[in-house]
């Protein structure tokens, strides 16, 4: 194998957790076939950046361009592809998040090379690359191959692979390569942070969330009501969001918050990764739901598997019993 | 303002017990109901509400077999102008790029401003058409928007970010557009426009009206494939309270209790 390449993805002066995910990860396969691992950075002003990815990979690719101020996948892509066509890396590693997903398939497309997406795990069996991904929310796993393509991509789950501390002390090299101006088709505009709203959910000790599995806004004050009785607030997963039901600072998950109360109650929450990612390091996790195989099983410390218009009134009841 | 929306009819999973084929390399669709594909479902109705707030059409394209019609037919119902459905059996087995290959053979030749679909299929999660499609026709895209504004030859979308930043970008038509869900609020199809949809036609387009190279597509023109499948390994998982739901209550109540939450 020749070597593995990772974009390091980082947002206001913060590399993102995903890039130390990927970088063990390619630690990993390259401790077993020797190949160098090389961070490829891209930013304005990050020197502070490289020398922190130095001791996760055996060089950093940097490429400080002022044109690099703020992400644009339609800058990165033509910079990218050209490093990767000189330097043909075995493996490209780019993180499945919103800036991955915008610029890998197209570099993909534009370099011919074959890509596998939202991948939970990548290596080599005795033919090639075969990556692990999942599908249908969670409940099924699959394993991709690419052929006999010596050259692949893949953009990587975030929390896939744990971010251990980096032991390398690799070498920082500063790329002396065009940076293009910003398309006319596309340019940045600005970033807006998401309103506050009247409950932050990251700071109660006890979260009660809904997820699709409520079916209708009606629903919710049977479950806003346990969430009062444990001395929690109510949360919820994206489709509740989606249909309008509570606002956006309620949902917990990859593109809402991340919490990590001392209890969180899961109520018809089917739990794919994007709302896990938001919840699982809560201290006690419960989960309620009709489905025994919803992912968020694997997540919880207690299951109920029921309906939970059923469960819930009886749980009220138990706990009100308790306290009588 | 001529809109194309790329679509695709899924099985609603997300409470079904999911059985694996004996084939192993897909899951057995008997008992499983089929719909749009909810992220599609948001990119119609953006379409649909540029088209009634500036006039133009909307036209609805998937890649399938004949059962993909009943998505083509509810898309018609809602409002859609027209319908076309791409199919041979040389797609059969596409992955991600050969599918945006036959859609973008497609697409080429129509006349339009926007192409909207949505972010992700909810059965394969690939996240990978729009954006490839994008690619091959040699327009610029944008991922995960959640909202929307034409004016001017241009669109101004915000993506979702994590943590529910939102990125503004500013984008040339025409371009790809892949839809986050929550953009709006999906429309229902009412039984007038059921009844009339029904009998509108719908364009068939194979390999050889595109003048697609079969060796490009399909399983052989695909350069990922799926192995195989399995059920995720359950790990440790969670201790299930067994019984009645007054039962388990009962002692999940008391698990609270002794943990200090009840």
């Amino acid at each position: 194998m020749n070597e593995i390449l990772v974009l390091a993805e980082h947002l206001r002066g913060e590399i993102k957790d995903i890039t130390f995910e990927m970088l063990g990860k390619a630690a990993d396969l390259a401790g077993e076939s020797g190949a160098p691992v090389s961070a490829v950075l891209f930013g304005s002003g990050v020197g502070e950046l490289s020398e922190r990815l130095a001791s996760y990979a055996d060089q950093v690719l940097v490429r400080d361009h002022e044109g690099f101020a703020n992400y644009n996948s339609a800058v990165y892509q033509p910079v990218l592809g050209g490093i990767i066509r000189e330097r043909e890396p075995s493996l490209v590693m780019i993180g499945h998040t919103a800036f991955g997903v915008d610029l890998a398939p197209s570099l993909a497309v534009d370099l011919g090379l074959p890509l596998a997406t939202d991948v939970i795990d990548v290596g080599l069996d005795g033919t090639g690359f075969v990556a692990t991904r999942q599908t249908y929310g969670g409940k099924i796993n699959e394993r991709v191959g690419f052929g006999d393509a010596e050259r692949v991509m893949v953009t990587v789950r975030s929390a896939a692979f744990p971010a251990e501390e980096g032991a390398r002390s690799g070498s920082v090299v500063e790329l002396d390569v065009d940076v293009p101006p910003e398309p006319e088709v596309r340019k940045f505009l600005e970033y807006v942070e998401a309103a506050a709203g009247d409950v932050d959910i990251t700071k109660s000790e006890v979260v009660v969330a809904v997820g699709r599995g409520i079916k209708e806004q009606e629903n919710l004050e049977m479950v806003e009501e346990l969430a009062e009785m444990l001395g929690g607030v109510l949360a919820c997963s994206r489709p509740v969001v989606d249909a309008g039901w509570l606002p956006k600072d309620r949902q917990v998950g990859s593109s809402g918050k991340t919490v990590k109360p001392k209890l969180y109650v899961a109520v018809g929450v089917s739990g794919q990764f994007q709302h896990l990612s938001g919840m699982k390091s809560a201290e006690t996790i419960v989960a309620i739901n009709k489905d025994p195989k919803a992912p968020i099983f694997s997540a919880a410390h207690y299951g109920i598997v029921g309906d939970l218009f059923k469960v819930v009134p009886a749980l009220k009841e138990k706990i009100a019993a308790l306290r009588a | 303002m001529n809109i194309v929306v790329c679509v695709k009819r899924v099985p609603e999973t997300a409470e079904a017990d999911l059985k694996i084929a004996s084939e192993g390399r897909s899951i057995d669709p008997e008992g499983l109901a089929f719909a749009i594909n909810e992220s599609d479902n948001y990119a119609l109705e953006e379409a649909l509400l540029i088209k009634e707030d500036r006039d133009g059409t909307v036209t609805v394209i998937t890649m399938g077999p004949e059962d993909s019609e009943d998505v083509l037919r509810m898309s018609m119902a809602k409002g859609a102008d027209a319908a076309v459905r791409l199919w041979d059996p040389a797609f059969e087995g596409s992955d991600a790029v050969a599918t945006a290959r036959v859609l973008a053979a497609a697409i080429k030749d129509m006349e339009y401003d926007l192409v909207l679909t949505g972010c992700m299929a909810s059965d394969d999660g690939r996240t990978q058409v729009g954006v490839a499609l994008a690619a091959l026709l040699g327009i610029p895209h944008a991922t995960y928007v959640t909202e929307l504004a034409v004016e001017d030859g241009r669109v101004t979308v915000g993506r979702e970010l994590e943590g529910g930043l939102i990125e503004k970008l500013d984008v040339a038509l025409p371009c790809v557009v892949t839809i986050q869900t929550g953009i709006n609020e999906p429309r229902y199809a009412s039984i007038m426009g059921i009844a009339k949809a029904s009998k509108r036609e719908i364009a068939i387009r194979s390999a050889g009206d595109l003048s697609i190279d079969a060796s490009e597509v399909g399983e052989g023109g695909s350069s990922t494939k799926v192995l195989g499948i399995e059920y995720p390994p359950l790990g440790e998982g969670a201790e299930i309270l067994e019984g009645t739901p007054a039962e388990a209550s009962e002692k999940l109540a008391q698990v609270l209790k002794e943990k200090g939450f009840a």
